[in-house]
């Protein structure tokens, strides 16, 4: 627990996840211009997912941390993802 | 001693991470009432999407990633003793959270200009799904800013207490879970940024 406590994130670290951000960024406008239906709603979210994972992990420190916080984001996202899921069930299969 | 100061280090951030979770709930909730409404209006989306500026919204993602950047560099300097470094950083990010404001205020005042704003009465003559999407693009960028502007405070705060040196390299908690709170309106934003401006 000691040494991730005092973990120091490198500066060419984050410079490397500053980039892979911007080109994800690019990607998700140039998705956006292509005509994929319902799918481009996914392929955005599946993009924006990616770049969150990369912000939690790297810049919130998250991949430096204990199992406890680990969890804990986890559930919180495991939790939302039910809301906005069961939200969804119940939309998708109303008669109008 | 030094036992305490590390309990007290974990459990500030824990209690910053639960602070999180119901900004994520709060925001959680109105991503749930765009989805419904994008199921049920999916070509109004469209349109009224096709009306926001790509541009503005583009440069204003990239203005928050490198924000983000700045506010974890400043930790990793502050965590190697370069105090004065840290704080140019800090600095950095304040200003970046202004850019994104001053964006936010011409991309606002240009829609409010050509009468789209809640309840005017050229938004009114307009379908339903597109009345509902500005609604929902006013309250949750707005809300959104006004977390943008509250960051900004805080880490005004946080500067001030390096200056003073009431944070340092040797209990830095403060930066940390301000670089937390900033960090999740980035990534906020990352999800607002393409379900607004690019909704096809």
């Amino acid at each position: 627990m000691h040494a991730e406590e005092k973990h120091i994130v490198e500066f060419n670290v984050l410079f490397k996840v500053l980039i892979a951000l911007f080109v994800l960024t690019g990607v998700t406008v140039l998705a956006g211009n292509i005509d994929l239906g319902y799918f481009n709603v996914v392929v955005a979210l599946l993009i924006a997912t990616a770049k969150a994972s990369l912000v939690v992990f790297f810049f919130m420190h998250l991949k430096y941390e204990g199992g406890l916080f680990k969890i804990m984001v986890l559930l919180a996202f495991v939790i939302l993802a039910i809301f906005i899921g069961f939200t969804f069930f119940d939309v998708a299969f109303r008669a109008n | 001693m030094t036992h305490n100061i590390n309990k007290d280090y974990i459990g500030a951030k824990i209690g910053m991470w639960l602070f999180l979770f119901t900004e994520i709930l709060l925001f959680g909730g109105l991503f749930v009432l765009y989805s419904v409404y994008l199921h049920r209006y999916p070509d109004e989306f469209h349109l009224a999407g096709q009306e926001l500026n790509v541009y503005f919204g583009t440069a204003n993602t990239l203005v928050l990633l490198t924000s983000s950047f700045s506010m974890a560099l400043s930790i990793t300097a502050l965590q190697k003793e370069n105090k004065k470094l840290c704080m140019v950083l800090l600095i950095i990010t304040m200003v970046l959270a202004c850019v994104f404001l001053v964006n936010k205020y011409f991309e606002w005042g240009a829609k409010i200009h050509h009468g789209i704003y809640p309840d005017s009465p050229t938004l009114l003559e307009r379908p339903k799904g597109e009345i509902i999407f500005f609604g929902l693009y006013y309250i949750m960028t707005g809300l959104h800013g006004l977390h943008v502007l509250i960051g900004a405070l805080i880490i005004f705060v946080v500067l001030v207490l390096v200056a003073k040196n009431r944070v340092t390299s040797s209990d830095f908690v403060a930066v940390e879970n301000t670089g937390l709170y900033w960090h999740l309106v980035d990534m906020i934003w990352i999800y607002l940024f393409p379900l607004f401006y690019l909704v096809v």
